[in-house]
């Protein structure tokens, strides 16, 4: 099997890329490789499947003809499991072997679980990631049944939302001080956790098991905890190895240029959860998984194998959710200056420094409107040229500039 | 193609648009059954009333949609020039909210998916903001832009 483009993946990144490639070329030859077996869906709607607010067809990320307009052919439920850049081909699980002229390393993440004593002795053991894993929770979940879920993070708090519709009692535990510790601060942590809480779902925070033996977790202070269904949400590791095998530079990701270029090889590019990205709030460089940023580096690698020119220069941590109807939109990083709105569950925190707005935190009613703030991250606006005062109280295009508003509602807007 | 422009000097910051754009959205037969027992319609256009100007903003149905590339769900599409939201498909998790530049995705009124300006192709193809607009502060042109 030989193809102009292969990418292996089949998620946001490979949608990008697939899309990218075909606004350049309409003709050359495109293979989509993916152990999983589906159509291109959403992960994080994996958890509205279990809720029951989406059936499976609903949750595909692209229509039904996706490949077929696009002439990808698909190999899908099959592994991908190394890459040689020499002979330019990648070997499959199944001993086949798929040549490339470019090729995209879309791999995503694996959950982590760390090691636990007696883990293996659990039944009903989950992580929370993939279809397969909301289709093993449907097989095993029972109204009423005692969940634990490790994790008090964006996964393990999504499965804990989809399971009260199960009548579950769940229990989550972690290691953190505080829920979400990933986009939220303390204390707006303690608001969403009490709103949670209202939910019925039990927190041990400062928490975790010592100890499994079978369907009994021992925690770290000695209490004994059982339960029938058991959610690994730790955390993800990045899926590196076929970069590796393949000679790329992988530290922590996948290092890529700004044009998505896998370091240290030749023809192969990388994007979404499984790269490092340069985050525009801190300067520093770090895994930014998040779906805009795979599916923009998608788009980007897609231009750049078609032999076009294009970089991926706005990375930057940005995620809007909700739990048990209270929403969360945060971006950015949580320093310097920080303007303040606490009402209930309505909050807003707007951090800037040096004149530019480089994080914020909205929940509630305060996030309406909330791109117009992120808008300032991503075009590093200089808040010296806005009426930044009007901004903070609310979000509106009347604190620009005229010519600069004028542009926007005259034109039509370009969006960067 | 033909899209909604604001013209701010004619702006008087009366609203009535919202209440137009919300009523023709809302399913609801007669006008104040959007608005009265209990229900409260969401327009998808927003009046700014800011430092003594008033303008009317709405989707400008952007050449690069970020809340397009950035919906979790494939949800948003841009079919014939106009950014849609599919909402079989839409979750409500307002990552178009967050992504929206100029802050044209708003909250649903259940809660649940997103709302934005469609040009009224599903109400019969006529902007019903603009055709409320008293005084032509909004309109419906051809301006020579790319669809």
């Amino acid at each position: 099997m030989k193809f102009d483009y292969v990418i292996v993946g089949n998620s946001a990144a490979a949608a990008g890329c697939i899309e990218g490639i075909r606004e350049h070329d309409k003709k050359g030859s495109i293979a989509v490789i993916s152990d999983e077996k589906y159509h291109i869906y959403s992960r994080p709607l994996i958890s509205y499947l279990l809720k029951g607010d989406v059936s499976e067809s609903r949750m595909q990320y692209r229509p039904a003809d996706f490949y077929k307009v696009n002439g990808v052919e698909t190999l899908l439920g099959k592994r991908a499991v190394s890459v040689d850049s020499k002979t330019k081909q990648v070997a499959l699980e199944s001993g086949e072997k798929v040549e490339y002229g470019k090729l995209l390393l879309a791999t995503g993440s694996k959950p982590f679980v760390p090691p636990m004593d007696g883990l293996d002795s659990v039944q009903n053991r989950f992580s929370f990631m993939k279809l397969d894993d909301v289709k093993g929770i449907e097989k095993a979940v029972k109204k009423g049944a005692k969940v634990l879920i490790i994790g008090a993070g964006l996964i393990g708090l999504k499965a804990a939302e989809a399971l009260e519709h199960y009548g579950c009692e769940m229990t989550v535990i972690d290691l953190a001080d505080r829920i979400l510790p990933s986009i939220l601060d303390k204390q707006i942590s303690e608001i969403m956790q009490r709103h949670i809480e209202a939910h019925g779902v039990k927190f041990l925070l400062n928490m975790s098991a010592k100890s499994f033996n079978k369907n009994t977790a021992t925690l770290t202070n000695g209490e004994e905890l059982q339960f029938d269904i058991l959610i690994t949400a730790v955390g993800v590791r990045p899926n590196t190895e076929l970069a590796e095998s393949a000679g790329g530079k992988v530290e922590r990701g996948i290092l890529t240029d700004k044009k998505q270029a896998v370091k240290g090889v030749k023809n192969i590019w990388a994007a979404g959860d499984c790269t490092v990205s340069e985050d525009i709030t801190t300067g520093t460089s770090h895994i930014i998984a998040i779906m805009p940023n795979a599916y923009a580096q998608g788009l980007v690698a897609g231009h750049n194998m078609a032999g076009a020119s294009d970089k991926f220069e706005q990375a930057f941590p940005m995620n809007a959710i909700g739990f048990f109807g209270l929403h969360i939109i945060t971006a950015g990083a949580y320093t310097g200056d920080c303007y303040e709105e606490v009402d209930g569950e309505n909050v807003k925190k707007l951090f800037s420094c040096n004149n530019k707005l480089c994080g914020f935190i909205l929940m509630g009613e305060k996030i309406a409107r909330a791109g117009i703030y992120t808008a300032l991250i991503r075009e590093q606006t200089d808040l010296t040229t806005v009426d930044y005062e009007l901004l903070c109280r609310t979000p509106q295009l009347a604190a620009f500039a005229k010519e600069k508003r004028l542009d926007i509602l005259s034109k039509g807007g370009g969006a960067a | 193609m033909k899209k909604v422009y604001v013209n701010e000097e004619r702006c008087l910051g009366c609203h009535l648009c919202e209440y137009y754009c919300a009523f023709a959205n809302s399913g609801e037969a007669e006008f104040y059954k959007a608005f009265k027992l209990g229900r409260s319609a969401v327009p998808r256009i927003k009046v700014e009333d800011g430092n003594g100007i008033n303008f009317a903003v709405q989707c400008r149905h952007c050449d690069n949609p970020l809340c397009m590339k950035n919906c979790i769900a494939g949800a948003i599409s841009k079919v014939d020039g106009v950014v849609r939201i599919d909402h079989e498909k839409c979750v409500g998790c307002y990552t178009c909210v967050l992504s929206c530049p100029y802050g044209c995705v708003a909250v649903g009124k259940d809660g649940h998916s997103a709302a934005k300006c469609e040009l009224c192709t599903a109400n019969g193809g006529i902007p019903q903001c603009v055709k409320g607009c008293i005084n032509g502060a909004i309109v419906f042109e051809e301006r020579g832009e790319t669809a």
